[in-house]
């Protein structure tokens, strides 16, 4: 499968009052043309800031992206000044951010919003740019887009910002859209319909997405592939099917227990107890071992190996070391 | 539309006639007459001119007669400056006073809003402080220090404007900047605070996510609703400058309003407190409205009137 972005070994950290915040520590994975990626994992993780990186808008300062590589199309956008990176925004990776209530600009009519867009990355007329909007309204399920185009956000509901900041990321056609928790200020009914309306756009447009998110329910709609974040790392990605069904990781197992399942009557909600590390002085080994219960004592002094358990499926916990299975198959 | 046009419209008139009212009265209750300190009128005269200009009637029946007038836009004659009506006064003074105050209006708006855009984009900056310590400065040094100031440094130390007058451009210059520091300096740290607020809203990281420039960013997305905030303190401006410009006229011997008003009060001329006051509060009042109207263009969440909702 063709690989339309790919992350390297991503380390991005922020320097505060506090002290130096090492937000992401390492992160790699690939997004696959046509393919919906979602990084999941609790508040504070460094899903957004993994995401901003890939945008290049972490603000500098206080931010830092440390070293690492963002390979889209062979470039590498780390490598990237300013008015190269405009270029890419908007027009081959797009963004969409959290609440569609602060999203749009209040004083700007949403046709001049969609529009600004795909007129600053085509050499386009107005009157073309406007059918290019209304055509995307027309795709996110907007109805009376004539009239619509015209309104301003607060004439529109939650949902509807929702879809027309959609309409806004989609309306140059790029390669990856990266949506930042889309749908985390959305009552549950317009979660729903907003997450049909990811899979019916990527269908249609067949764009890649990259899905933000700490809940493991949107999750289960509409990814293909799951990430799992722990501490600014990367701790298990797999399909869906396998992250579900096989996961490895304590934490991913902690975190699918910590979910409300419809299926099996009675399950227990069971939260993970403890809370992240601080990022300020990360832990030398495995960053969950406090909250571990399988921790071993190499666990907090050496940080797992990448352990690949399928062809897509890789975890960085010592359980799952070669070495570790190795072990209690020899003691059988 | 209309209807809001029309409610507006009465409301204004009831605000203008409740000030001609406090103001009659009040005006009235300070001891004192037009015709106190002059001592070489003797009493029968004093008498006299009392009933010509209705100074004997109760005063109520003044108040009636004034409000009389007052809806025919007569503001009755002065008791100085015999001869003279406040209309005639006004005629002459207010041009004078009203490009004074124009004038500042404009430069204050203008260098303002340049001034809090600039600290803004530069926050923390060298260009921010200095924005700053001008705009500290500005708003605690009086109009008429400041023109003190200028007359001084610009016009008698190095003589590049002249002192006093009104007689053209150059002269304008002194008077212009001395009313219109202390607006300008409010509207930049006012235009500051409320750019700096809008650069971190979630809608600048939507214009940036879609490959704006940073030119774009600042004048489309965050300069309109900064201004807001601004708009809405431009009555109250106004209202200082207006104020501003009896003092800097006095200081610059300016022909305009400011000495016809300063020297009505001293002698008690009644007609003319009141018909100034009059006139420039009708000017504020419609200067408040149309800041709303302004406001209501500017931002399309607030709605003045329905609009032709199809
Ligand atoms: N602008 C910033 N300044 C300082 N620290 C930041 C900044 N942005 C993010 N961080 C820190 O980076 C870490 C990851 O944040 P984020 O990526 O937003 O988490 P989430 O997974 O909830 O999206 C957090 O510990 C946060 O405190
Ligand atoms: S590496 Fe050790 S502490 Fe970390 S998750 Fe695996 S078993 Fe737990
Ligand atoms: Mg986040």
């Amino acid at each position: 499968m063709e690989k339309i972005l790919q992350v390297k070994d991503l380390h991005v950290s922020f320097t505060t009052y506090g002290g130096v915040v090492q937000a992401v520590r390492g992160v790699s994975f690939d997004l696959h043309r046509g393919e919906t990626l979602a990084i999941v994992g609790e508040s504070g993780c460094g899903k957004s800031v993994t995401s901003q990186s890939i945008m290049r808008l972490i603000p500098e300062p206080p931010g830092k992206i440390k070293s690492g590589q963002i390979f889209l199309k062979g470039m590498d956008l780390i490598q990237l000044k300013e008015p190269e990176l405009r270029k890419i925004r908007g027009a081959n990776i797009s963004m969409i951010f959290q609440d569609p209530m602060t999203a749009l600009n209040p004083t700007i009519t949403i046709g001049e919003q969609i529009m600004e867009g795909i007129l600053q990355h085509k050499n386009i007329s107005r009157e073309q740019a406007k059918k290019a909007a209304l055509e995307m309204l027309h795709l996110v399920g907007i109805s009376n887009p004539e009239i619509r185009l015209k309104q301003y956000p607060h004439q529109f509901s939650g949902g509807m910002r929702q879809r027309i900041v959609i309409a806004m990321a989609l309306v140059c056609q790029p390669d990856v859209l990266i949506a930042d928790e889309p749908t985390t200020a959305l009552d549950v009914t317009i979660q729903a319909q907003i997450l049909e309306l990811f899979r019916d756009i990527q269908k249609k447009t067949g764009v890649s997405i990259i899905l933000i998110t700490h809940d493991l329910g949107v999750v289960a709609q509409v990814a293909d592939r799951i990430a799992v974040m722990y501490a600014g790392r990367i701790v298990e990605i797999g399909t869906r099917r396998e992250i579900f069904y096989q996961p490895q990781h304590p934490y991913t197992k902690g975190l699918l227990q910590s979910v409300p399942r419809l299926d099996v009557e009675g399950a227990e909600l069971v939260p993970i107890p403890g809370t992240p590390p601080d990022l300020f002085s990360p832990p030398k080994g495995c960053a969950f071992a406090a909250r571990c219960p399988y921790a071993m004592e190499v666990c907090e002094k050496v940080y797992p190996f990448e352990t690949s358990l399928s062809h897509h499926h890789y975890v960085n916990c010592w359980l799952q070391d070669v070495r570790a299975k190795a072990l209690v198959s020899s003691n059988h | 539309m209309k209807s809001y046009l029309i409610k507006r419209l009465i409301a204004m008139i009831i605000t203008l006639w409740l000030i001609i009212t406090g103001t009659f009265f009040l005006m009235h209750s300070v001891p004192g007459s037009p015709f106190n300190e002059e001592r070489t009128t003797n009493e029968a005269i004093q008498k006299n001119l009392e009933a010509y200009y209705q100074l004997d009637k109760p005063l109520f029946v003044q108040y009636v007669n004034y409000l009389k007038s007052l809806v025919q836009f007569d503001l009755g004659p002065s008791i100085k400056k015999s001869s003279q009506t406040v209309n005639d006064l006004l005629g002459r003074g207010f041009p004078v006073s009203f490009e004074l105050g124009l004038y500042t209006l404009i430069l204050a708006i203008i260098s303002g809003i340049t001034l809090g855009v600039l600290a803004a984009l530069r926050h923390n900056g060298i260009i921010d402080y200095l924005a700053m310590t001008i705009a500290v400065l500005g708003i605690s040094i009086p109009n008429f220090v400041m023109a003190t100031l200028l007359i001084q440094q610009l016009a008698v130390n190095i003589p590049i404007f002249p002192v006093a007058t009104w007689a053209s451009p150059k002269h304008m210059v002194l008077p212009i900047l001395a009313l219109a520091t202390g607006p300008m300096a409010i509207i930049a740290r006012l235009t500051r605070t409320s750019m700096l607020e809008v650069l971190t809203q979630d809608y600048i990281k939507t214009a940036k996510a879609k490959g704006l420039s940073p030119v774009k960013i600042v004048f489309k997305h965050a300069l309109r609703n900064a201004l807001l905030p601004v708009v809405t303190v431009l009555g109250s401006l106004a209202a200082s400058i207006l104020t501003g410009t009896f003092v800097i006229e006095k200081i610059f011997a300016i022909p305009g309003m400011g000495k016809y008003f300063v020297d009505s009060i001293n002698n008690r001329d009644y007609p003319v407190i009141m018909g100034t006051t009059v006139f420039y509060s009708a000017i504020l009042i419609v200067m408040l409205f149309l800041v709303d109207l302004a406001y209501g263009l500017l931002d399309p969440r607030i709605k003045l009137h329905k609009k032709e909702a199809k």
